[in-house]
Parts: C-alpha cells; sequence; structure tokens
C-alpha cells in the first residue's frame, strides 16, 4: 500500500487491546489512543452467507464474510463483502472498493456515514 | 382518573398483575398505524370491562412508524382516539424488542407506584412497504460498518446459522424442524397470519435467502397490534375474576456490531435477561410450562432455547428434533406459532408474545391449550442487541 493508501482502520485501545470497528472506548472502558491498519494483514473465515434478498442499492446476491485478524496475539473480527465464494477457515486478504453499496438508495442519509471499504478475496 | 380503586392500593405487598389481553388479526391489514393501536387497545379494555378514563399510564411500542408510514406521535395518537386524555403517553422503541421493553416499562410504572392502570399497545403496520423496502428499515438498526456492506438481519441468521451448524455437528433438517413444528401451531391461532401446516420437505427446498438459510426458515412481513393491561394485584380482582402476575421480568444489551461478541452462537442479552428474570421471581428453567421465543428466523429459536437454559450449549437443536418442543413434549415453545407463522409486526411481537402466555396460563388458548401456570416470553431486538424476558405466572 502507498502512503495515500485508504486505510481499513482497527482501533488500537489503551489496555492494549484492537477492535474493529472503532468506538471511543473498549468493552472493558479502555480509552482508544491509536490506529491499526487491517488492510496490511490477512484474516481467516469464521462464517459466511450469500444473501439472495438484498435491499435497495445493494448488490444481488451479496456474500458476506465475517472473518478474524490475529494482530499481536489478539483476535480481530471484522464483517464485509467478498469478491469470490469462500469457505470457513479459509484465508482472506481485505481489497478496497470505493462504494460498497448505493448511499442514494437506502434510507440511511448518504452524508451520516461512509460507503467505501474494504472486501475480502480468498488467498489461493 | 387515578382510579376509584387505588384506595386499596398496598405498595409494600402488591405485585403487578396483568388484568387483560388482546390482539388484533395478524397480516396483511387495511388499517393503518393508528387504526390497529386503536383496534387492540379498545380491545384490553373492553376484556376488562374497563373504561380509558381510568389509565394512568399508556405506552406505545413501535419500531419505526415514522419510518414505514411517515406517522409519528403515536402514543398521544392513540390516547386521543382511546379517550384517554391526559394520562401520561410514551413511545417505547426498542427495534423489535419494543413490546418486550415495554412490558418492562408498564411493570415499572405499576411496580413504582407511579400509575394504578397501565395500558401497554404495541403496534407495527409494514405491508405497504416491498420487501426490499421494509428489510432496509429494519436493517437501519445496524452501525455503519455493517450497513455500508448491505448486511441485514437476515445476513445475521444465515451468518449464525452457519456457524451453528458448523460447530455442533448439527443438521440443517433441525431449522426446518422449528419452522414445521410453528407453522403446525400457527393453524389453531386465529390471529395468525399463516394457518397452514408445512412439510419439512417444504422447508428444505424453498428459495434460498440467505445460505444456509431458505424463506421457510423467516418470519413473514406483518401488521399487527397487541395490548395488555397492567394494574397493581391489590386491584386486579376488580378488573377480572382471573389474572396473571408478573413473576420476573429483566432486559439486557449486547454490542451493538455483532461480529465484535466473542462467540457468533451465543446471544449474551438473551442469558443476561433470561437470568435476571429468573432471580427475580426466585424460578428456574425447569419451573416454565411454556414458552414464547423470538423465532424472526428459525436459528434464533435455537439460541434462546439454550441460552435461557432450557438446553446446554450446541444441544438445543436436539430439543426440536425429538419434539420436546411441540405442544404435547416437555417444554412447548410458540405455541402460538411463532414468529415465524402468525407474523412479526415490529412492535407488537413482544406483546403478542406476552398476550400468549398470558392466554396459556389463564387457560384460555384454546386449541392451543397446554397445562401452564408458569409461561416466558423471550422478545429479541437487532440480533440479540436489546432483550427482554418475562415470567408470567397465574394468580392463585
Amino acid at each position: 500500500m502507498t502512503d495515500d493508501s485508504p486505510e481499513f482502520a482497527a482501533a488500537e485501545y489503551a489496555d492494549g487491546t484492537v477492535g474493529y470497528p472503532p468506538h471511543p472506548v473498549n468493552d472493558d472502558g479502555a480509552e482508544r489512543v491509536g490506529t491499526v491498519d487491517l488492510s496490511e494483514h490477512t484474516a481467516q473465515v469464521v462464517t459466511w452467507t450469500e444473501s439472495t434478498a438484498t435491499p435497495p442499492g445493494v448488490r444481488e446476491p451479496n456474500t458476506l464474510a465475517i472473518v478474524a485478524f490475529e494482530i499481536d496475539g489478539d483476535t480481530v473480527r471484522a464483517i464485509g463483502q467478498t469478491t469470490d465464494d469462500v469457505e470457513i477457515g479459509q484465508t482472506v486478504t481485505p481489497v478496497y472498493a470505493a462504494e460498497l453499496r448505493d448511499p442514494e438508495a437506502g434510507v440511511r442519509e448518504p452524508a451520516s456515514q461512509e460507503w467505501d471499504g474494504f472486501r475480502f478475496r480468498p488467498v489461493e | 382518573m387515578v382510579a376509584a380503586h387505588s384506595a386499596g392500593v398496598d405498595r409494600n405487598t402488591d405485585r403487578v398483575a396483568v388484568v387483560a389481553a388482546s390482539m388484533t388479526q395478524f397480516g396483511e391489514r387495511d388499517g393503518w398505524i393508528r387504526d390497529l393501536l386503536a383496534e387492540a387497545g379498545q380491545a384490553c379494555l373492553a376484556d376488562a370491562n374497563a373504561t380509558a378514563d381510568e389509565i394512568d399510564h399508556l405506552y406505545v411500542s413501535n419500531m419505526a412508524s415514522g419510518e414505514f408510514e411517515g406517522q409519528t406521535g403515536v402514543p398521544n395518537a392513540l390516547a386521543h382516539d382511546l379517550g384517554a386524555v391526559p394520562a401520561y403517553t410514551a413511545r417505547i422503541d426498542q427495534t423489535s424488542s419494543s413490546g418486550g421493553a415495554g412490558i418492562y416499562a408498564a411493570w415499572q410504572s405499576v411496580a413504582s407506584g407511579a400509575s394504578d392502570c397501565t395500558l401497554l399497545v404495541g403496534g407495527e403496520k409494514m405491508t405497504h412497504r416491498s420487501t426490499a423496502e421494509a428489510t432496509d428499515v429494519i436493517a437501519s438498526l445496524t452501525h455503519p460498518a455493517e450497513y455500508k456492506h448491505g448486511v441485514t438481519l437476515p445476513s445475521f441468521a444465515g451468518l449464525t446459522a452457519r456457524a451453528y451448524l458448523d460447530s455442533y455437528d448439527a443438521p440443517r433438517e433441525s431449522l426446518g424442524k422449528v419452522a414445521v413444528k410453528n407453522h403446525k401451531n400457527g393453524v389453531d391461532n386465529p390471529n395468525a397470519q399463516f394457518r397452514e401446516a408445512v412439510e419439512l420437505e417444504t422447508v428444505l427446498e424453498s428459495p434460498v435467502v440467505a445460505d444456509p438459510l431458505r424463506l421457510y426458515d423467516f418470519c413473514p412481513i406483518t401488521d399487527g397490534s397487541a395490548a395488555l393491561l397492567f394494574v397493581p394485584e391489590s386491584l386486579a380482582a376488580s378488573y377480572a375474576d382471573e389474572y396473571a402476575v408478573v413473576a420476573g421480568v429483566a432486559g439486557a444489551t449486547d454490542t451493538h456490531v455483532v461480529h465484535e461478541r466473542p462467540d457468533p452462537t451465543t446471544m449474551g442479552a438473551v442469558r443476561d435477561s433470561g437470568n435476571a428474570a429468573f432471580e427475580m421471581a426466585d424460578r428456574e428453567p425447569a419451573d416454565v410450562d411454556v414458552a414464547e421465543l423470538h423465532d424472526m428466523f428459525t436459528i434464533l429459536e435455537l439460541l434462546q432455547f439454550e441460552d435461557l437454559g432450557f438446553a446446554q450449549k450446541g444441544e438445543g437443536w436436539r430439543a426440536a428434533a425429538d419434539g420436546r418442543t411441540a405442544r404435547d413434549g416437555d417444554i412447548p415453545i410458540n405455541t402460538s406459532g411463532g414468529l415465524k407463522s402468525k407474523g412479526h409486526p415490529l412492535g407488537a411481537s413482544g406483546v403478542a408474545q406476552a398476550v400468549e402466555v398470558y392466554e396459556q396460563v389463564l387457560g384460555e388458548a384454546g386449541p392451543r391449550q397446554v397445562d401452564a401456570d408458569l409461561g416466558l416470553a423471550c422478545n429479541v431486538g437487532g440480533f440479540g442487541n436489546c432483550v427482554t424476558t418475562t415470567l408470567l405466572e397465574v394468580a392463585e
């Protein structure tokens, strides 16, 4: 990744734990002190589904996975679309997408959040 | 208003009684949210021979009347339509668990002495929206990191079902048997949206919605309303010959972001609210005679069955498969047909669960009747994000 590449930002907390997405504090109340870029790591698929009944502005079908990163002995999970079919236990790598769904098509105010992010691509 | 009855209230010993219950026909209804709420509210008052001017507090459990219909301020609207002005009113929104949260609020209002007569009405009007639109309104409860990927509640169910089947070596058929059981129960519920039994083969061959789950693993989109009337137990006899008491009620939350939970097959808020409700009632899972669990998806019935303590973790699937949760089993689950067959008008569902438990413990459930003195209702919002568990017991 180059310096201006999009960041897959997880939060680093004062007690040394890492979590995604970032919150002001973690479950134990430790404050956020930094950022860990998950795009530089691979992850394992915990579970996945292929959704065929998707809301307005979402690709159909929409394959989603919960994945687990191992960051310095800490397990950090994330959810996201996949680029291809995946299996439980498979290794995946984050791939940037400029727009994951059409911001104008759903009920959420488009300006209220970001719409880019990372899909998960199986590693050969 | 405040009741002529209130002179006999004993704040030290009173439990909170439920003296009346009602629900509208669930399904695709012509009426809008105000019509549905008024229909259930009037029926509930009539069930107790009560008049609207006796109501001190009026709560409306509703998730999204503004988003679905463009109608906000529904508690005030209902108070006017029922003739309950100037009762205190509030809307209880806790997404799909708004009904359970409404029970908690109604119980608090009476237990605290703030109200001697609280009417709770839950309702939602949804079917005028397409499935995709309604799914998106419901999915708007998700975190931005989930929503931008098109994550929906059905997709959470697919993700969790796959993890459960893989972790516990459970057969796919075990989920299908939940749907078969609940549809069979719904045949005998005149207010259910679907009153047709389905075969396991039909469930397993229905269209995929969120792999490995199929159409019959999901509840429908529904219009409907349900209501309960709460008073101090010392006043209950003036409203009803037979009544139920709130033996236990408790709510809990889990993480907003679903993937941040340590185990995707454990619903922490179900466990926590269940434990607290059992502790309040000084009872345990083995004491429960009948339960309504929040089967928005078949996998949720199994997870709640386990996390409420009716089965060990990873063993809940055997209960449905072995018939333990059937109407003639040792712990009948969702005798009403559940959300699966009865329907799921979001804000009404938790109230309607308690209506079924109320009728069961009072012996008023007709062909659905089981032998029950103590019943449980577990109402789940989001994908286990917010939960209220209620224990209702027939008053002796």
